[in-house]
């Protein structure tokens, strides 16, 4: 049982949770995931980890509620308990020998980002960060991102925040303006990772995407994860989550990432009409 | 006077066409009646082929005579002189190519029941009253375990009752290996499995799930944590695909991924959160118990069509004889000597068809099989919405590739010599993480054999 200490909303539909898990905060490093599974009738999540604290044995994670699983576990409470917890999997984002990047983070997405940047700008890399979000109440992450970076650009669709329009248009600009950048690490919704990696590709710059296929086990066990790059077969949990941007076939993965909608959207149905009665 | 019928005492068995829409088991077992009159069938061979048929050399007729005299408790205790899993493999066993397959009883009818006969013993010591074990003293030795599967649990187990402190580290967050997430509960009820777990607990081996070595800690970094010795069980769980076009469509799982959604995260049951989609209809590729328990499954969550594509035939099919006579009875239908080419899908990429190849058998290969060759011309589509790939596994590269000192062959298997010892100093292992996969019983057989290594290492250290 992994108790949960720390649990934080950081908008409505995305909340912060530290959990007492010592062996993962142990190895845990940026890049990495858990897989959690709340009790003995629940499904197995994938969550990035978003810190971890080695001495009080913790490890945080950020998660957007979009279904039954992200919504049963915010509706749990610090002392509460998750039954399975496990970790850290994947392999650790690799920075290379790079001495200026780019960071971006669309939505949620942020949260998985910014332990790279952080992790980099503590390394003593340059570290610029784009934050993409629909709109103002959803920002997140807003202070922590800009200590972790030299410049944090911020945009939003609806212009309510920031700058108005997509992070690729920031993007562009940074490239435009000065191509001395060795490394973009963009994390997010599949077609802004997507968008992303066709930005960058004409300035040739490097461009590291974090894939978030379905998955069950995250051991290579279940090739459920597999995805496309170069042309070649890889399994997300165990040769990523990281991949090369500019070799990845973002379509099958939107594809395959849409094989349970239907039903889980009869689920989330079901739980939200639950959730209305709790709350009101 | 032995008994010279020459057919086995049946085993009752749930109908075919009402158990191929649940998920409880298909054979019933024996009574006490029909195990002791199928037990006089045994002619107490003075040579016993049967033992040397069983790859841990259970004491065949001695069990057997013991359930003659209706002393059902003495033949479990005769079982387990040699096997500590008798429910298990007494249900899974390829009787007919061990024990049974040099019965003399089968030269002329058929075999003894063994595997009946000792699932029977198993289950009856099982449902009857008896003192739980008692934790054996402690010798203060701590020896870890990777992986709860077979393998490790029977190594855990005679390790714990020789008074070792066992600990076992299991990636899943339920032990058991393939007893839980492979093999499906009409074939192997999970109670059964979680009972001899439970045993084990019962002799103090401490159980860690959750813990993916050689990701939350490193073979040498158990050793530094005071571990003496360490036995890797960990299988091998590496799904294989064919590497045809459209693979990667929406609805083409590997038989690893659409069993663990059934068996270990129960998504056939009402109440739990994994998803499994419904098809209407649906292929698995390959012809092993794992794509007879994939096809059976899919039938089960209310498929019409359940093909098996085989590019051998009937005779070369490695499946246990029992699971395609089941499954053929259950309405699967087989669809030997066709290999298939290519996944068709729809432009939202969803697999609307299996393009395959007629196949014929030509020469003998390495294996000793004829080697199936594509008849020019004779392609088709099988209509189906899903395929489950069913081809075989091999071992995880996880733990070998962060442990220094361990070698593996071509094939990622673990090198070990006759005692199970890897290439690395107090380092044991066996199982399919050494055979690649193979059966229970193997891997029941590897564990035990590396107790008694470990213990000799540990008594002379
Ligand atoms: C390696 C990895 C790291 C991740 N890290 C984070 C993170 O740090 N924070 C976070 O909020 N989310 C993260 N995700 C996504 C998260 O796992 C999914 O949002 C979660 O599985 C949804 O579960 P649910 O039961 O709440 O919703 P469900 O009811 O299962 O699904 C709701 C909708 O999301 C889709 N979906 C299901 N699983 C996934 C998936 N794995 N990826 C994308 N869409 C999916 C479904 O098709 C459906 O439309 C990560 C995913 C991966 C693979
Ligand atoms: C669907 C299916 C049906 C089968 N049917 C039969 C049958 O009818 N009869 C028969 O005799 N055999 C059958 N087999 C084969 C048999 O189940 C295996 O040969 C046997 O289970 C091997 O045992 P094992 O202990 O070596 O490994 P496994 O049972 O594979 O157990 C390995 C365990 O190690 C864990 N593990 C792996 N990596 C790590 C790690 N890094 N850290 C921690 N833990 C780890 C795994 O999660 C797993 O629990 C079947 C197999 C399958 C898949
Ligand atoms: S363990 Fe298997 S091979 Fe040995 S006697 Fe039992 S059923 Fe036969
Ligand atoms: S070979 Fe058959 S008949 Fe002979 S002892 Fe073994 S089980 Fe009995
Ligand atoms: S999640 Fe199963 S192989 Fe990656």
């Amino acid at each position: 049982m992994f108790k949960i200490v720390e649990k934080r909303k950081l908008n409505d539909s995305v909340t912060l949770m530290s959990v007492d898990a010592p062996f993962v905060a142990k190895k845990a490093q940026a890049g990495q995931f858990i897989i959690f599974r709340i009790d003995e009738q629940g499904e197995r999540i994938p969550l990035t980890i978003a810190d971890y604290d080695r001495e009080k044995g913790t490890v945080t994670i950020i998660f957007q509620i979009v279904g039954k699983s992200t919504i049963e576990l915010s509706e749990m409470n610090v002392g509460d308990c998750i039954l399975d917890f496990v970790g850290p999997l994947g392999n650790p984002t690799e920075f290379g020998d790079a001495k200026k990047a780019i960071v971006i983070g669309g939505g949620v997405g942020c949260a998985i980002a910014y332990p790279s940047a952080k992790a980099m700008f503590k390394a003593g890399i340059h570290v610029d960060m784009i934050a993409g979000f629909r709109s103002k109440d959803i920002v997140i992450l807003e202070d922590e991102m800009k200590a972790a970076s030299n410049n944090l650009y911020i945009t939003t669709d609806d212009g309510t925040y920031g700058e108005k329009g997509f992070v690729t248009e920031v993007l562009k600009r940074l490239l435009e303006k000065d191509n001395t950048y060795d490394l973009i690490i963009a994390i997010g919704p599949v077609p802004m990772m997507k968008f992303v990696s066709l930005a960058s590709k004409p300035f040739g710059v490097k461009t590291l995407v974090s894939l978030n296929p379905i998955m069950i086990d995250g051991t290579g066990m279940c090739g459920g994860c597999r995805v496309t790059v170069g042309g070649k077969l890889k399994f997300a949990c165990v040769d990523g989550p990281d991949f090369d941007g500019h070799e990845v076939d973002f379509d099958e993965l939107m594809r395959r990432n849409s094989f349970y909608k239907e039903r889980e959207a009869n689920d989330k149905n079901h739980v939200c009409r639950l959730g209305e009665k709790f709350n009101g | 006077m032995a008994n010279m019928s020459l057919e086995k005492i049946m085993m009752p068995e749930q109908d075919p066409n009402v158990r191929n829409k649940n998920f409880e088991e298909v054979s019933l077992g024996y009574t006490p009646e029909m195990a002791i009159e199928e037990a006089t069938r045994c002619l107490n061979c003075k040579h016993k082929p049967c033992v040397a048929g069983c790859p841990v050399n259970i004491k065949i007729p001695e069990f057997i005579s013991l359930v003659v005299q209706g002393d059902f408790e003495g033949a479990y205790k005769k079982i387990t002189e040699d096997s500590s899993l008798p429910a298990v493999c007494g249900r899974v066993c390829p009787q007919e190519s061990q024990c049974e397959g040099v019965c003399v009883r089968g030269i002329k009818g058929e075999p003894v029941a063994i595997g009946r006969l000792e699932r029977f013993v198993a289950d009856y010591h099982m449902n009857s009253e008896h003192e739980k074990p008692q934790k054996p003293q402690s010798n203060g030795k701590k020896v870890a375990v990777i992986g709860a599967g077979p393998s490790g649990l029977t190594c855990a187990g005679d390790l714990a009752k020789l008074g070792y402190e066992v600990t076992i580290f299991e990636a899943f967050h339920t032990a058991g290996g393939v007893l839980v997430y492979g093999i499906p509960e009409f074939r192997l009820p999970k109670k059964i499995v979680h009972k001899e777990i439970d045993g084990l607990k019962d002799l103090g081996v401490t159980i860690m799930t959750n813990m993916v070595i050689g990701k939350v800690l490193s073979v040498d970094e158990i050793i530094s944590m005071g571990y003496e010795a360490v036995f890797i069980g960990s299988g091998a769980g590496l799904p294989q695909f064919l590497g045809i076009p459209g693979e990667s469509s929406v609805g083409v799982y590997s038989a690893n991924e659409f069993l663990t959604r059934i068996n270990l995260m129960k998504a056939y049951l009402e109440g739990y959160n994994t998803p499994i989609n419904k098809s209407k209809s649906i292929a698995v590729v390959g012809g092993g118990n794992v794509a007879m328990d994939a096809a059976r499954c899919a039938k089960r969550l209310g498929a019409e069509h359940v093909y098996i594509v085989y590019r051998r035939s009937m005779e070369e099919m490695p499946a246990r004889k029992e699971e395609v006579h089941h499954a053929m009875e259950e309405g699967i239908e087989f669809k030997l000597l066709c290999n298939p080419e290519k996944i068709v899908a729809d432009e939202k990429g969803f697999v609307t068809g299996l393009e395959c190849v007629k196949m014929e058998l030509g020469e003998p290969d390495a294996s000793g099989r004829r080697r199936p060759i594509a008849v020019e011309g004779s392609e088709f589509v099988l209509d189906v919405d899903s395929v489950i790939m069913a081809l075989g596994t091999s071992p995880n590269p996880l733990i070998r590739s962060t442990t220094e000192g361990i070698e593996a062959n071509k094939r990622g298997c673990l090198i070990v010599d006759e005692n199970m010892k890897t290439t690395k100093d107090a380092v044991y292992a066996g199982g399919d993480a050494v055979t690649g996969a193979a059966t229970v019983i193997l891997a029941m057989g590897a564990g035990k054999i590396a107790a008694n290594s470990i213990h000799e290492y540990l008594q002379n250290k």
